[in-house]
């Protein structure tokens, strides 16, 4: 068997006193799409965040591809190149173009030559239908813009793993859908991601499996289909009950 | 021949609705308009004049006159005046450039988060709590008198400069906490976003942090500048012949006070403009945050 693109092994972490991930367990094979799903508070956030280790974890071991990301050979900046991470905010520089915000990580972190980068950046913003908008400001964006050019501004650097982190909770419904599509269009494309989402309908139709956490443990994975249609553990059944109730699936 | 349509009666042929007479205006508009105008104007005159009329024709008018508005005194005191308001001026724009980024390297020290910068982190707030703490007079005797009576061999040895290097030190304090406001408001999803692109937190201040931050405070910081346009007067204490000590030695020769009448007159004259443009830049922000929140 090959060896997981993203192996997470027992990883624990508290915030203060509080425990938030309890010993949690996780292969992410490559080209494949895991959504974690639960409710506000069971972890989920933070287990996307120890990945790519915008947050420490306190035990346990994240490996990509079979070497630990705390290991010394990826410094200080070659995890952030291989793994990129979009936020449910957009958190796009404000006083920065489009353009600028794209190439700010490869040309300062990464010391891609200006010339290339803005053609990297130009090709992505083609790719996605926004080559218009390129000295726009995000201001000056719809929410649903902002938040495509930061799926490419997280692209920019050619990542191997996307982490998407409730990346169409702050939009309005009529701008959900150019978002989702540009996830479905990278999905294709064979990228792996791991997905925290809220939009039920999109897990189901978009991931290869589905991940319940509560409580900082991953209770159940499973294909959407049948986690969705027979979840096994009846604390799924439950979320999965409030989620069809406030006709979120 | 035109191709359109006939309209309907009464329907103009540019598609608008049909038009209706226009109700009738109010009339004397204009005077609705001007009415108020004249009763402010001859409300200002009756008020001060009044004013200048009874402060002229009380007994001891003619004395204060003499000893602070003597036309022939200011324009004897004028050159000097002039002269040393310029050597204020100067040590103003200096000193803003000197605080200006002074203060904005304790700012970022004391705002990096990383634990090697705790020694450094510690030391700002000792020196902001130190220099905010002590009255600037004092500071400026202690550092005009005080130093170049040390005769510190290799540095200057100019009331002058020591003088502006404790209004720089002061004024530093101040505006590092100004900063450091504007820093913190900057939202935290900005850290996050250049760190996950692998932005050293150094990078992180340079690029994302500082160019929102320093535009947060641009009204607080415009405050700060008219504040030390007057502020260095204070030099005047350890003998600096700014605008305020030319005009006093004139008043020590004559006995007249005229001079710092014209010396208080050249302050407002940069003062007030400066004053205006802050205020104007604040309005600007104010509408900026207001477009970016609707």
């Amino acid at each position: 068997m090959s060896i997981p693109r993203i192996a997470i092994d027992g990883v624990t972490k508290y915030y203060g006193q509080t425990l938030v991930l309890d010993e949690v367990s996780l292969d992410v094979a490559p080209h494949e799409v895991v959504c974690l799903i639960g409710a506000s508070g069971s972890g989920k956030s933070t287990l996307l965040r120890c990945i790519n280790r915008l947050v420490d974890f306190d035990h346990g071991e994240i490996r990509l591809d079979g070497i630990s990301v705390e290991d010394a050979q990826f410094g200080h900046t070659g995890l952030q190149k291989r793994i990129g991470i979009v936020f449910q905010s957009y958190n796009l520089f404000p006083h920065m173009s489009v353009l600028d915000n794209i190439t700010l990580a490869p040309r300062k972190v990464h010391k891609i030559a200006r010339e290339a980068a803005e053609a990297r950046a130009r090709e992505l913003l083609g790719l996605f239908g926004m080559a218009e908008h390129a000295l726009s400001y995000p201001e000056q964006l719809s929410g649903g813009q902002q938040q495509r050019v930061a799926i490419m501004r997280s692209l920019a650097t050619r990542p191997e793993v996307l982490l998407l982190d409730e990346v169409t909770a702050a939009l309005d419904p009529e701008l959900i859908g150019e978002v989702l599509r540009i996830i479905r269009q990278l999905k294709d494309e064979g990228m792996t991601m791991v997905i925290v989402t809220h939009e039920m309908g999109f897990a189901r139709d978009v991931a290869d499996s589905v991940c319940f956490l509560e409580g900082g443990r991953i209770l159940e994975r499973g294909d959407p289909k049948t986690m969705f249609a027979a979840p096994q553990n009846e604390r799924t059944e439950k979320f999965l009950q409030r989620i069809i109730e406030a006709g979120r699936l | 021949m035109s191709a359109m349509p006939a309209a309907p009666e009464g329907t103009p042929p540019d598609g608008a609705a049909a038009r209706r007479p226009l109700p009738p205006r109010p009339r004397n508009e204009w005077r609705a308009a001007v009415r108020p105008a004249i009763i402010s104007l001859v409300s200002i005159v009756i008020v001060f004049g009044g004013l200048a009329l009874w402060i002229t024709s009380s007994a001891q008018w003619p004395r204060v006159q003499l000893q602070f508005f003597n036309l022939d005194a200011m324009i004897a005191a004028f050159p000097r005046v002039l002269q040393g308001f310029w050597v204020s001026m100067r040590i103003w724009l200096t000193a803003l450039l000197c605080i200006g980024l002074w203060a904005l390297v304790l700012a970022v020290v004391r705002s990096l988060r990383s634990p090697w910068f705790t020694p450094f982190r510690l030391m700002v707030v000792v020196y902001i709590d130190i220099f905010r703490g002590i009255p600037v007079l004092l500071l400026v005797l202690l550092f005009g008198f005080g130093i170049p009576a040390l005769n510190l061999p290799g540095l200057p040895n100019s009331g002058l400069f020591w003088g502006s290097v404790a209004m720089v030190l002061s004024y530093s304090a101040y505006v590092a906490e100004i900063y450091r406001s504007g820093i913190d408001a900057v939202h935290e999803g900005q850290w996050a976003a250049a760190k996950s692109l692998g932005l050293s937190e150094w990078q992180t201040m340079i690029y994302a942090v500082l160019p929102q931050a320093l535009r947060n405070v641009l009204p607080a910081l415009m405050n700060i500048v008219v504040a030390l346009q007057k502020d260095v007067a204070l030099l005047s204490v350890i003998g600096v012949r700014d605008a305020v000590r030319e005009a006093q030695i004139y008043t020590a020769q004559t006995f007249n006070y005229s001079s710092l009448v014209v010396a208080a007159g050249l302050f407002l004259l940069a003062t007030i403009p400066m004053a205006r443009l802050a205020d104007y830049v604040t309005r600007k922000d104010r509408e900026r945050r207001l477009q970016r929140a609707g």
